[in-house]
């Protein structure tokens, strides 16, 4: 490690003022903190700093997914194991097959199923962070700031709310407009008024709707048709669900096709449970979304509709479907789109738990509702932390008449 | 009462002026910087439309439409190529009236809306709310619902844009898209949110 510290430390001059590559000071200084602690010190009248600092924060979220993307790399792969043995097929095309072909495609193998997901996820993942860096890259030197570890976590939470089957190139364009659009015109992380990732997911899901929904696109194998437990669910209610064969802990544990890392409530679970206890995450906004998802669900269970079966769809089959738990532990939780109130967290919270029930029962266009109600809910967070601030005025004025 | 409250929700989500027929471009670009601002502006064009959409269609059955002058006796009229121009009349003495009122009970919003209020006459929300109500032949109950839920969804969506433009008062935006450039992107991304609601049927 000391030889590292000394290369880094001798080319140096190369990238400050005056020097060569005094251009590219973003990228020595990427690589410089990445690895060691800053030295920076206080300057001035304050002495107090936060040990935890936004490198670390952003570092704890991507490490927060670690289950997910577990989860991501098996699920992958045993859905597509379990497709192609229903199939009857023995072997793929394409690249994959060569390294597969040792393994055999056997859905009770754990490590066939493991490494047939990892085809299906580095892939996406190398494209998302290789796209996604190039920008990040070319707005940091142009623009003069630093690259900031957010972009690990929005690659990283774009890349597992893909769908396996997915065209790289537009994965490539996905997390083009969702860095470019979505955050560096605003000026780079904490700036943007919307998630980023959830941006570009966006984009991808009204520009090519073939690839983003629909039947096909869940399980990563060519000409197998297989519909998410939501989508099923859009048309026959718990019952369809059930005759899938779906149960609902297979659900909880996240055996179902889906996009590739938000199947499993568990992981994402187990992601809240380590944000909280880094205090990174804010225990309102989650509350909030649970509370709001169970109370509008209920709801909308005792108004009941004879034609719509997704009015019966019971609060604990809307808490482990879809994205709902993915999106809950690690999309509304993003400090830097959500409000900064506490209040306003309570407010912002319940709102997206709301909007996800409406969208995923009322509105029949879209059976996923998570990606929309956090985009529509980001948007209020500034009118939500006035109000509050506003209010909280009025009432010191008050106290003080 | 049903199909009322449907049509309501309609109007201000799910065929918001705004973030989905973009009607009123202009001053919802141009008033959004303080949410103080946006707020009175919402309600003076929530009142305008509230007030224009059920005026024009009293004048529109009452005097325009074909055979429509029947109780005074005349047959056979058909005046219902007016109506463009006869709205436009109405909204003008309506935002007239209006801009009276405010300038003598409530001078501190009469000045900050500024020459906006005048402009209100032509912003194309409140023009189009008139011109859907015409398309769709909404009765008199009808227009009413939607004048006021037509005026409320675009108050909403630009006191949500007043919000989001005071928050990216702190951003580092680079210098060629400062102002108007950021503010298309943002109301573009806003829309983007707002289709959550796009395809349900009420």
């Amino acid at each position: 490690m000391a030889a590292t510290r000394k290369f880094l430390d001798k080319v140096e001059p190369y990238f400050t003022e005056g020097g060569k590559l005094q251009h590219y000071y973003g990228l020595y200084e990427m690589v410089d903190t990445f690895l060691y602690t800053p030295s920076d010190v206080t300057q001035g009248a304050t002495h107090v700093r936060d040990g935890n600092d936004l490198k670390r924060t952003m570092t704890y979220v991507v490490l927060a997914t670690i289950l997910c993307v577990m989860m991501a790399w098996y699920n992958t792969g045993y859905q597509a194991n379990v497709a192609l043995e229903s199939m009857g097929k023995a072997s793929i095309d394409g690249w994959r097959n060569y390294i597969m072909s040792s393994l055999g495609y056997n859905s009770s193998n754990p490590l066939s199923c493991m490494v047939h997901g990892m085809l299906y996820f580095f892939p996406i993942y190398i494209v998302t962070l290789a796209v996604g860096g190039i920008w990040e890259v070319i707005f940091a030197t142009v623009r003069k700031h630093e690259i900031n570890e957010g972009f690990l976590v929005s690659s990283m939470l774009f890349t597992l709310i893909m769908p396996p089957d997915i065209p790289l190139w537009q994965v490539a364009l996905g997390i083009s407009f969702g860095i470019v659009i979505g955050k560096e015109v605003f000026g780079g992380t904490g700036k943007n008024f919307l998630n980023p990732a959830l941006t570009g997911r966006a984009f991808l899901f009204f520009a090519y709707p073939a690839s983003l929904s629909g039947d096909s696109v869940w399980v990563a194998v060519d000409g197998f048709t297989a519909a998410t437990p939501l989508s099923l669910a859009v048309t026959g209610g718990v019952e369809a669900i059930t005759t899938a064969n779906i149960t609902w802990m297979q659900s909880f544990f996240g055996f179902i096709p889906g996009s590739i890392g938000e199947t499993s409530t568990l992981a994402c679970l187990v992601g809240i449970a380590f944000l909280l206890y880094t205090r990174i995450a804010s225990y309102r906004i989650i509350i909030g979304v649970f509370s709001g998802m169970v109370l509008m669900s209920l709801l909308l269970n005792m108004i009941g509709s004879e034609t719509n079966p997704m009015f019966s769809l019971p609060w604990y089959w809307h808490l482990t479907l879809g994205g709902f738990a993915f999106g809950m532990a690690f999309m509304a939780t993003d400090p830097v789109s959500a409000p900064m109130t506490n209040t306003g967290r309570w407010v912002y919270g319940g709102l997206i738990g709301v909007m996800v029930v409406l969208i995923r029962v009322v509105n029949p266009a879209f059976s996923e509702g998570m990606m929309l109600a956090i985009l529509f809910s980001n948007m209020f967070s500034p009118i939500i932390d006035y109000f509050v601030i506003q209010a909280n005025i009025s009432r010191r004025i008050k106290r003080h008449v | 009462m049903e199909a009322y409250i449907s049509l309501f929700v309609k109007a201000v989500f799910i065929e918001n002026l705004a973030l989905s027929f973009f009607l009123g471009m202009c001053t919802f670009l141009a008033v959004s910087k303080k949410i103080s601002t946006a707020m009175g502006l919402g309600v003076a064009v929530m009142v305008v439309q509230t007030l224009t959409v059920p005026a024009n269609n009293f004048i529109y059955n009452a005097l325009l439409k074909e055979d429509a002058l029947s109780w005074i006796g005349v047959t056979g009229v058909d005046l219902s190529f007016l109506a463009l121009l006869s709205f436009i009349g109405i909204i003008a003495a309506m935002v007239q009236i209006l801009e009276m009122i405010l300038d003598k009970y409530f001078p501190a919003l009469f000045h900050a809306l500024g020459i906006f209020l005048p402009l209100i006459t032509v912003n194309c929300a409140i023009l189009g709310g008139s011109l859907f109500m015409l398309e769709r032949d909404y009765d008199f109950g009808e227009s009413v619902v939607y004048g006021v839920g037509s005026g409320l969804g675009w108050a909403l969506a630009i006191v949500v844009m007043a919000g989001v433009r005071e928050k990216l008062k702190y951003s580092d935006i680079p210098e060629g898209l400062r102002g108007l450039g950021i503010t298309f992107i943002t109301a573009g991304l806003m829309s983007l949110g707002f289709m959550a609601f796009s395809g349900i049927q009420l």
